[in-house]
Order: structure tokens, then C-alpha cells, then sequence
């Protein structure tokens, strides 16, 4: 349906970002987007409005690459992004076997084996540097750095194709744009 | 030049609108629906056309404006949630009947599921009742490109259009070629004929059989027929499917490996149904499978019970979402292959919606409960639904419905020699929709209970879209605002008290009195007046260390669940309730909440916890 762009979509990626209203999920979801969009990829997003947002359980599914419909199965994800620990219960039946799983906590062990698990502090890490605001962006640094960007197998884009998107997206505003990859960077050095 | 951006479904369809020179647009928010009129008033702006774009008092207000638009030649647009279309439901069955001269498109989100509404109704089928042509979109793309479709289909037959999103294409997002404006070069001419804009029953009559004939014309218009994807296999079986199902079947396909042996048809126009296409399916395949949201609409309309398989027949589940898991498992079935076993995704589960730190709407429900402990609570629509939580919400029905629902407790409990308290909760936005006719109604009829309107200023679940008392536009410009004293007075009610929730003993001390006022003289109203705290957080924000909780705390809980302030933690470990400083507004409610006094302000100079 959506095959009319300029670079063939060799890329084919499933992410599944998972938290609660009000950590920036959505916001995570749109850079993802907006990367792939400037990367050649196609994109679709399905994202979580209305009460959800009110400290609820808020989904967002990001499909790179050659998609029809908006939304992840169960057993097919490649990536799950999970900003609120208590979720990981709730939403890692979509990783795929192989598939990773970063999360926000001190430590995590699964018992899952067919799954390679991520953990980092980023709540820890994004209210010392400051920047409490920034934990969707501390993990997505970390996810970047642990899993590789650009490669096959990897993650369909770099850091360096984040931080332009970010740029574009918060280029009107110096001190905040700032915020945010300095956010990016220290969960980049996290998971390097 | 063209240019290729991520859009939200209801940005695509807001794109669409105005790139096809939409004039007037209305709407009342609601999700998952909400984000298209900001959108248009947003294009608008960058395409430097003139339109009126308006948040309407309701939807069936906002209707009317846009309908009649479109009986002066200009193009116009109406959007709204499901249940919206409920509201709206009144003209547009009769606006069916008269037809209009300019395009005129009902937008009518729908929300199987449902995620975020009170039913997982089925706008086609309300489409079908009105003998509206309907369409369905299965991506944002497609969703920008029908709007425009719409419009020309509205013309083509002088009717009004409905398109039909999800929330799956509401609130997907999609890289898409966005369209060229076409800035309206209309002007309004409305041409007197009161047979039609005015008719009476006899020409009624001589309408609705006009409305029969364009419908059977409609049904054979070659722009909106179904589309095959697979013409070159000759197949046995045939999918036919619509909206974002028709997208998960599209892709499952491909998947599974099964384009080669079974034919698969996307429905643009689910209402009317091609005639052509209907003989078409009858006559080439044995079993046809129907996958569409929510209702049976194309199943219906396919009526050979024999080779349809769908949600009439069992095969397909009768309620809830067709989420991609489940497509997956009812075409496995049908092409003959294994059927996968996997789990559903988990919907809901974890952490509970709740107001937000600092919400006014918490302190109010607090206070009602203390005022009234034995009361009956009747709440409405919104944000503050959620007082649920706090045990202070007994019922919710629909719009409105708050206040009604109040006086039908007075009368009954009264009939029986039992009077109660009655305290209802609604919210600004909500009031202006529909609360204001059953209070008048309340009034008239004696009833006696208290009326809180919980009035933040604005339409929060939603997004904070500005109510009429605001005095602000859908662009921000400034509009009229109404008095909502005044307006409470007019209706005939002789309590009318405005008070801020956060004063906490003063504000139960008022509902008291309200209580008192109900009980002896009729209805009671108490405006609860502070501003949505989502809106004071972008202002300014947090206020860590504000707050303190002391030694004195017993860990008795009763903050933690009688208040729910997410800013204050119950921890295991120490048995003690602690504040979490990166959310906490400092709004200071919860140290009159504290059985104890544990918790306390933080005095000038004294050190951070």
C-alpha cells in the first residue's frame, strides 16, 4: 500500500515501547518514526490515547519497513522498549524468540532465556542528571548503544540519525534540545 | 511540492478535508476523534485559506452549523466519536432526507474495543439507518485520500457522506504524501425551496424516495467499488474485508503465504454495498469470509447464508476488536492451514488510570464523600470518571446524564419515603454539551439534590480543548465567553455557590449547606472552580520538597486509598507513606487529608527531606 518510496525497505522492524501516561512514550514513538521517515523507511505507528494517558498503560507500536497494518502481534516483536518495569509482565508476549527487551530497572532477570534482556537504571540516571523528565530518552540512548544502530539485525537507525531527529523535532528550542541529548548521550555512555 | 511526513490518522483526515477545499468545519471533541478539528484549524492556518472552524457546544450543535454550510454550496465537515454520533444522530437522518449542494462529509470515529468510549457501536450501521453512503478507511493514507472521495461523492448525489475511521487510523501514524491545498473559492448562495429545506410530511415522503434512488445509484459508483488485490488467482474462496482489518488481512497474506488460493477484497464503501459486487461474489466463490468492524454491515448485505462466513454466523467473534492475532487465526481456518495458538495481547492490566497529581477534580470528590457519606454519587463523562477510584462515582451512563440520573434517584427514593443524598459530579465541558436541559428540567420538577460542576476551565480528557466558558478559540483567538453563574441562575436554581476544592474544610462546609438547601428547597448547585492541573503543570509545574510527611505517619493507608495522589507512595518497607518529589505539585490538599497531621507543608528555611 505504501511501497512508493524513494529506498527499498530492506529493513523490516517490530518495536513495541511500553510505560505509563505521562513517560513519554508517545513522544518516543513519533522520534522512532520520524527517523525512519527521514532513513527512507515507510512507518506505521499505533499509539495509546483518551483515559490511558491519565498515569495508565499507555502501547505504542513502531512497524519499519514494508507494513500494512498498524499493529504488532504477540510473538513478532524484534524490540520491546519498557519504561515502567511493572509492564514487562503485561507486554513481553509481543518480543519475538531472539528478540531484546530494555527496560527501566536496576536489574531484571528473566527466566526466558529466548529473550535478550537489557536492564538499566534510567529513572536513577535521569533524576541525577537533572533531567527527570528525560527518562524515555536515557533509554532509548542505552537501547541504541546495547543493540547497535544501522545494521541488519540491529536497530533500523543510528544515534546519530536520533539525534537529528530529535533536532528537527525541538529545533526551535535551544535549552530544551539540549536537555534532551545530553538525556540521549547518558544513556548512550550507559549502555556502551 | 509534495511532501512526505508522518501524519496521525486524524491529521491525514484533517489534511484531506482542507486540501479538498473544506470551508467550515465543527466538532466536539472526544476520543478517538479529538485531534481532527485542532488539525484542521491547523491547516488552515499553513494554507492561508478562509474557513470557520469551531469546537461546537455539542455534536449535534456542530452538525447542524456544518450541514448548513453545505446547503449553501460550500464544502463543510463535522467530526466526532461514536457516541457522538448519537447526539448527532437527530439531523442527520432528517439532513439525509434534504440532501445538500455543497460536499458535506460526517466524520464519525468509531472504537472497537472499546479503548476509550462507553460502547464499540458501529457508526456504519447508523450510516446504513440514515441511508447515508458510508466509507472506511484502512490507513491514514487511504482515510486523506477519502475525505476528498467523500467530498465528491457528496456532490456527485447531492447527500451527505459519512467517513468512518477507527481508532486503529485514528491513532496510527503513517508516512504520507501529504496533498496540495485547494483553498475554497466558493461562495455561500442559498437557494430558497422550502418543499425541500422546509418539507413536511407529504414531501418527506416524495425524499426519501429520492434518498432510495441515489442510495441504488451509489451503489454501482465506480469510485468507491471494492477493490480486488488479487485478480490474477482464481480462487474458490474469497476474504472481504474493511477499514484497519482489511490492512492486518492485507498483511497476514502476504504472511501466510495464501494470495495464490484465496481472493481477497478490500470494501472502500461498506454502505451501499455494490450491487455488482455483491451478484459478483455470489456467482464466483463457494465460501466467502467477511472481516470488518464492529457490526455485520457487508455481511448483512451479502445475505446468502449458505457461503458467507462472519460475525452473523458465529465464525467470526460477535463483539470486541479484530486484532491481527485474531485475523490471523480466523484466515488460517479458512485457507485451510494450521492455526496458531498464540496469546492475545494483554488489553489494560498494571497500573490504573488516575487523576493527575494535583487534580482540583480529587478534592472535590473527597469532600463529597465526606459531606455525604451515605450520599448517592451520579457522575458523567470525562476526566473525572476516574473519581471512581476514590468511591465517589456511582454511576455513568452518557452525557449529561449526571444530572438526570440525579433527579431520577430523588424521585425514586422520595416515592418510597426514603430520601437521600444525592451529590452529582459533572464537568464544565460536559455541562454546556448536555447538562443544561435537565437541570431546567430538575428545577420545574422540585428534585433535590447537589449539582457539583467541576469546572476546570477546560476539556481535559480530551486533550484540553477550550469549553465556552473559556473564552478561546480552537486557534487560541479570542471568542465570547459564557457566564456559568448566570447561566446556572437562568435555569431557575436559587443555590448557586462557586468555590475553590482545594480549600478542602471550607469546601465540605459549603456542600453541607448545599445538602441542606437541596433537602429543604430544591436543587443545590456548587461550582467547584480551579484550573486543570495539566494545564497549571505546563505553566510551571512541580514543587519538590513543598511537601512533608512526618514520623507521626501510622501508615494507616487512608491517604493512599481514600485520596490516590500518585505523588504519594505507600512504602512496604518503612510502612510509611513518602512523597514522590518528581511528580508533586505542592498543591498542599492531602495535609487536611492525613487523619494524623503527618503530613504538613514545608515551613520557609526548614530542610528538603
Amino acid at each position: 500500500m505504501n511501497s512508493d518510496v524513494g529506498k527499498p525497505p530492506i529493513i523490516r522492524q517490530q518495536i513495541v515501547l511500553s510505560g505509563v501516561g505521562g513517560q513519554g512514550v508517545l513522544f518516543l514513538s513519533r522520534l522512532l518514526a520520524e527517523a525512519a521517515i527521514a532513513g527512507g523507511f515507510p512507518v506505521l505507528t499505533s499509539e495509546t490515547h483518551g483515559m490511558a494517558q491519565r498515569g495508565g498503560v499507555v502501547v505504542s507500536h513502531v512497524k519499519v519497513g514494508g507494513f500494512e497494518s498498524p499493529l504488532v502481534r504477540t510473538g513478532r516483536a524484534d524490540l520491546l522498549l519498557v519504561l515502567k518495569e511493572g509492564n514487562v509482565v503485561l507486554h513481553r508476549e509481543f518480543l519475538a524468540d531472539g528478540g531484546a527487551l530494555v527496560v527501566n530497572a536496576p536489574v531484571l532477570t528473566d527466566p526466558d532465556s529466548r529473550v535478550r534482556v537489557h536492564p538499566i537504571d534510567a529513572d536513577a540516571l535521569a533524576f541525577s542528571a537533572g533531567t527527570p523528565h528525560a527518562v524515555n530518552l536515557v533509554l532509548l540512548g542505552f537501547a541504541l548503544a546495547r543493540i547497535g544502530g544501522g545494521t541488519v539485525g540491529g536497530f533500523f537507525c543510528t544515534a546519530a540519525e536520533i539525534r537529528e531527529a530529535l533536532s528537527r523535532r525541538q529545533g526551535g528550542g535551544g535549552s530544551r534540545l539540549a536537555a534532551s541529548l545530553s538525556a540521549l548521550d547518558l544513556g548512550i555512555t550507559h549502555g556502551t | 511540492m509534495i511532501e512526505r511526513i508522518l501524519m496521525q490518522g486524524n491529521d491525514a483526515i484533517a489534511r484531506g478535508l482542507v486540501a479538498a477545499g473544506c470551508a467550515v468545519a465543527a466538532s466536539y471533541p472526544g476520543t478517538p476523534a479529538s485531534e481532527i478539528l485542532s488539525s484542521i484549524d491547523r491547516w488552515r492556518k499553513k494554507s492561508g485559506a478562509a474557513m470557520h472552524v469551531e469546537w461546537a457546544v455539542n455534536e449535534k450543535v456542530a452538525l447542524e452549523i456544518a450541514y448548513t454550510a453545505a446547503i449553501t454550496g460550500l464544502r463543510a465537515a463535522v467530526s466526532m466519536k461514536q457516541v457522538g454520533l448519537n447526539v448527532a444522530s437527530d439531523p442527520l437522518l432528517s439532513a439525509a432526507y434534504l440532501g445538500v449542494t455543497g460536499g458535506f462529509l460526517v466524520v464519525s470515529a468509531d472504537d472497537p474495543g472499546p479503548h476509550s468510549s462507553q460502547t464499540e457501536q458501529d457508526s456504519r450501521l447508523l450510516a446504513m439507518m440514515a441511508k447515508v453512503p458510508v466509507l472506511d478507511p484502512a490507513s491514514p493514507a487511504q482515510a486523506m485520500a477519502l475525505a476528498g472521495t467523500g467530498f465528491d461523492l457528496s456532490e456527485a448525489f447531492g447527500v451527505p457522506v459519512m467517513l468512518r475511521p477507527t481508532t486503529r487510523v485514528c491513532h496510527a501514524s503513517q508516512d504520507v504524501d501529504a496533498p496540495p491545498f485547494r483553498p475554497p473559492v466558493r461562495v455561500a448562495r442559498f437557494v430558497k425551496d422550502p418543499a425541500r429545506w422546509a418539507a413536511t410530511p407529504v414531501f418527506r415522503r416524495k425524499l426519501h424516495d429520492r434518498l432510495a434512488e441515489k442510495i441504488a445509484a451509489i451503489a454501482a459508483w465506480p469510485a468507491t467499488a471494492p477493490i480486488r488485490m488479487n485478480p490474477e488467482v482464481s480462487a474458490a474462496k474469497a476474504v472481504v474485508a474493511s477499514g484497519v482489518v482489511f490492512a492486518h488481512a492485507g498483511e497476514l497474506f502476504g504472511e501466510l503465504g495464501i494470495s495464490d488460493r484465496v481472493a481477497l477484497y478490500q470494501v472502500i464503501q461498506p454502505y451501499p454495498l455494490h450491487a455488482a459486487f455483491i451478484d459478483h461474489l455470489l456467482e464466483t466463490y463457494e465460501e466467502i469470509l467477511v472481516l470488518e468492524e464492529s457490526a455485520p454491515v457487508i455481511e448483512m448485505q451479502v445475505a446468502d447464508r449458505r457461503r458467507v462466513r462472519g460475525r452473523l454466523t458465529g465464525v467470526v467473534p460477535g463483539t470486541g476488536e479484530l486484532l491481527p492475532e485474531i485475523v490471523e487465526r480466523l484466515l488460517s481456518r479458512f485457507a485451510g492451514l494450521p492455526v496458531p495458538g498464540g496469546p492475545l495481547p494483554v488489553q489494560g492490566g498494571g497500573r490504573r488510570p488516575t487523576l493527575c497529581p494535583g487534580c482540583a477534580h480529587r478534592s472535590s470528590f473527597y469532600a463529597i464523600r465526606k459531606a455525604a457519606p451515605a450520599g448517592i454519587y451520579p457522575s458523567d463523562i470525562g476526566c473525572y470518571t476516574l473519581g471512581i477510584n476514590l468511591g465517589a462515582v456511582d454511576t455513568v451512563l452518557c452525557m449529561g446524564a449526571a444530572v438526570s440520573q440525579a433527579a431520577g434517584f430523588d424521585y425514586a427514593h422520595r416515592l418510597s419515603g426514603k430520601p437521600v443524598d444525592i451529590v452529582a459530579t459533572i464537568g464544565d465541558s460536559t455541562f454546556y454539551h448536555s447538562g443544561i436541559p435537565p437541570l431546567i428540567d430538575a428545577v420545574v420538577q422540585g428534585a433535590r439534590f447537589v449539582l457539583v460542576i467541576l469546572d476546570n476551565g477546560t476539556t481535559a480528557m480530551t486533550g484540553n480543548q477550550p469549553t465556552p466558558g473559556t473564552g478561546i478559540g480552537v486557534g487560541g483567538e479570542t471568542t465570547a465567553a459564557v457566564d456559568m453563574e448566570g447561566l446556572v441562575r437562568a435555569c431557575g436554581v436559587r443555590f448557586c455557590r462557586v468555590a475553590n476544592p482545594d480549600r478542602l474544610p471550607e469546601f465540605v462546609a459549603l456542600l453541607k449547606e448545599a445538602l441542606v438547601h437541596a433537602h429543604e428547597r430544591g436543587v443545590a448547585v456548587v461550582i467547584a472552580r480551579q484550573p486543570c492541573a495539566m494545564v497549571a503543570r505546563a505553566a510551571g509545574g512541580t514543587s519538590p520538597g513543598a511537601i512533608v510527611v512526618t514520623g507521626e505517619c501510622t501508615g494507616c493507608r487512608h491517604c493512599v486509598d481514600r485520596f490516590e495522589c500518585p505523588a504519594l507512595v505507600f512504602d512496604e518497607a518503612s510502612n510509611r507513606v513518602r512523597v514522590d518529589e518528581m511528580i508533586c505539585t505542592g498543591c498542599g490538599v492531602c495535609v487536611h487529608v492525613c487523619p494524623v497531621g503527618a503530613i504538613r507543608t514545608r515551613s520557609a528555611g526548614e530542610k528538603r527531606p
